[in-house]
């Protein structure tokens, strides 16, 4: 009796957790079986067109790619500096009485759900790009600013967890040697966590070019390539949260899941680059 | 200028701007959270919690068809989510080891974890990672001693499984489900096209139904000042929630490790 519950036991576990792995890749079968309408119509020229017209049948992808990668950019051109300047904050200056506080409000921080930080940004951050920058406030600028707001509590978490993995030894014998807290930190803690600092940014870069709802409602969903930084743009993940319920062609649908289909392989790519690459598999909570 | 007093030059101005960003930083963090706070408590009363939407310009309008909307959402995609998650990991933990399916899946479950939630579109899939790789990470932790005395009083695997290692590992598992709760909670993004938007009450799975981060979209980026409002009173109630899950979950870690 015991023996056959343990096989029941043994293999639904094992059946479940091998189920979670076909979810993912029936999650790429679904979203190419989708596109196919797409990509026969396309081809290659879907990535390198740059005119999007639901209303014509022509559907190009490059100013969404256009604004992710440029949104993006933005985002971490101003987040990587901060985090890494709070993560030096957390882990070298700040008092203990203060570095506990501060460092659980910003994983707290890492917790509030994307659509917030979009409305903060509406109501609040777009009313004063409007006023220092001209423009209608709605624009790739707040988009990427927002962006990087959001990012920011993620990057500097992981930035000081990789930091505070440098052995204590190593730093009091530079200490020792008459190193200023600036020496130890570029010569031992930034060597040391190399792997693990790039590692977390390529992670926050991953998660940022997938982000939906903080960018939403300051980007504006207009698909006109333009190096103004402060006319509306689009993105991926914002076309495909403005006109997914409204796509009213089988082709305009095929072409949102291919929209999809791209954002999904950029960041599997960007995230494994990170995880394989420069992370070592992180125990939760150990 | 000596040598050392370059030195420590640099040093000063590099903690003094380490310093000012962590202030810039943090500052705009409190900002949000500000906002969040003044904005929410402000619009937040009791009609909230008794009536459903209304129509614009309409004082009466609350937030009672999200709130259950999102309870219902949330409890459903835990019911799925939770007890796979739970196995998932425990294949992961106890019976895949080192093997390389086992690996595999852990490999994926960390992609997953950060895959973009408007393309994975599936509602529950954003909890299963969470708790599959902290359910995973948690029986880990359990002494293989614990297990070894059971099975030297002769328990059968699953036994040992349920009543030793669960056991040991309760609060560890708690926290992963908390955790991927919260997660699942915040996620707007998958909503917008799965479950759309009422704005009335609806407890039928298989209509419309309301959530309150889709409201708070909506809500947000109308152009009326009622809805505005119920947009930042729902903000509010979602992320005190999402923070409290978060605070418990921590709680329990911290438990676990004083122990």
């Amino acid at each position: 009796m015991n023996n056959i519950v343990d096989k029941i036991f043994a293999n639904s576990t094992k059946f479940i957790a091998f189920g979670v792995l076909l979810l993912v890749a029936w999650i790429f079968a679904v979203l190419f079986e989708h596109s196919l309408e797409s990509i026969k119509a396309f081809g290659f020229s879907f990535i390198a067109d740059d005119k999007w017209a639901p209303n014509l049948e022509k559907f190009g992808a490059l100013p969404a790619i256009y604004g992710s990668v440029v949104s993006t950019f933005l985002a971490m051109i101003l987040a990587v500096p901060v985090a890494i300047g709070i993560a030096i904050f957390l882990s070298e200056i700040a008092h203990a009485k203060l570095k506990t506080p501060v460092g659980i409000s910003i994983e707290l921080l890492a917790a509030i759900p994307s659509v917030i930080y979009g409305m903060w940004g509406l109501f609040y951050f777009v009313p004063i790009i409007r006023d220092t920058f001209g423009g209608v406030g709605i624009s790739m600028l707040t988009a990427g600013i927002v962006l990087s707001i959001m990012i920011l509590p993620f990057m500097a978490a992981v930035t000081r967890d990789a930091m505070n993995t440098t052995p204590d030894i190593l730093k009091e014998s530079a200490y020792a040697l008459g190193g200023t807290k600036w020496d130890v930190i570029k010569d031992i803690i930034i060597p040391y966590a190399k792997a693990g600092i790039i590692g977390s940014f390529i992670l926050a870069l991953g998660r940022a070019i997938g982000e939906t709802m903080a960018v939403t409602f300051v980007m504006g969903n207009v698909h006109k390539i333009s190096t103004d930084l402060r006319d509306p743009a689009t993105s991926i993940p914002v076309t495909l949260a403005n006109e997914f319920a409204e796509a009213d062609s089988e082709l305009y649908y095929s072409s949102l899941f291919e929209l999809s289909l791209l954002l999904l392989i950029i960041s599997f790519t960007i995230i494994s680059i990170a995880k394989f690459y420069f992370l070592r598999r992180k125990r939760v909570g150990a | 200028m000596t040598h050392t007093q370059k030195r420590i030059l640099i040093n000063d101005i590099v903690m003094a701007l380490s310093t000012l960003s962590a202030i810039i930083g943090i500052g705009f963090l409190l900002w949000i959270l500000g906002v969040l706070v003044t904005n929410g408590l402000e619009a937040l009363s009791t009609t909230i919690f008794t009536a459903e939407g209304a129509p614009p310009g309409n004082s009466e309008g609350g937030l009672k068809h999200a709130l259950i909307g999102q309870l219902i959402l949330v409890s459903y995609a835990a019911l799925f989510g939770v007890p796979l998650g739970i196995l998932a990991g425990t294949y992961l933990s106890e019976y895949g080891l080192k093997s390389k399916m086992a690996e595999t899946i852990r490999d994926i479950s960390d992609i997953m974890m950060s895959a973009p939630s408007i393309v994975i579109g599936a509602f529950v899939y954003a909890m299963i990672p969470i708790i599959l790789r902290t359910t995973d990470d948690m029986l880990q932790l359990v002494p293989s001693t614990l297990r070894e005395a059971a099975f030297a009083l002769g328990a059968p695997k699953y036994k040992v499984i349920i009543q030793v290692v669960y056991r040991g590992a309760k609060a560890g598992i708690l926290t992963g489900v908390l955790l991927g709760v919260a997660r699942v909670a915040g996620e707007t993004a998958p909503l917008l096209f799965t479950s759309f938007n009422d704005n009335f009450l609806n407890t039928n799975m298989n209509e419309p139904m309301a959530s309150l981060t889709v409201t708070i979209y909506n809500y947000a980026t109308s152009p009326y000042e009622d809805w505005q409002q119920l947009g930042w009173a729902a903000a509010f109630i979602l992320s005190m929630f999402i923070l409290t899950l978060n605070i418990i979950g921590r709680l329990f870690l911290l438990k676990r490790k004083g122990r």
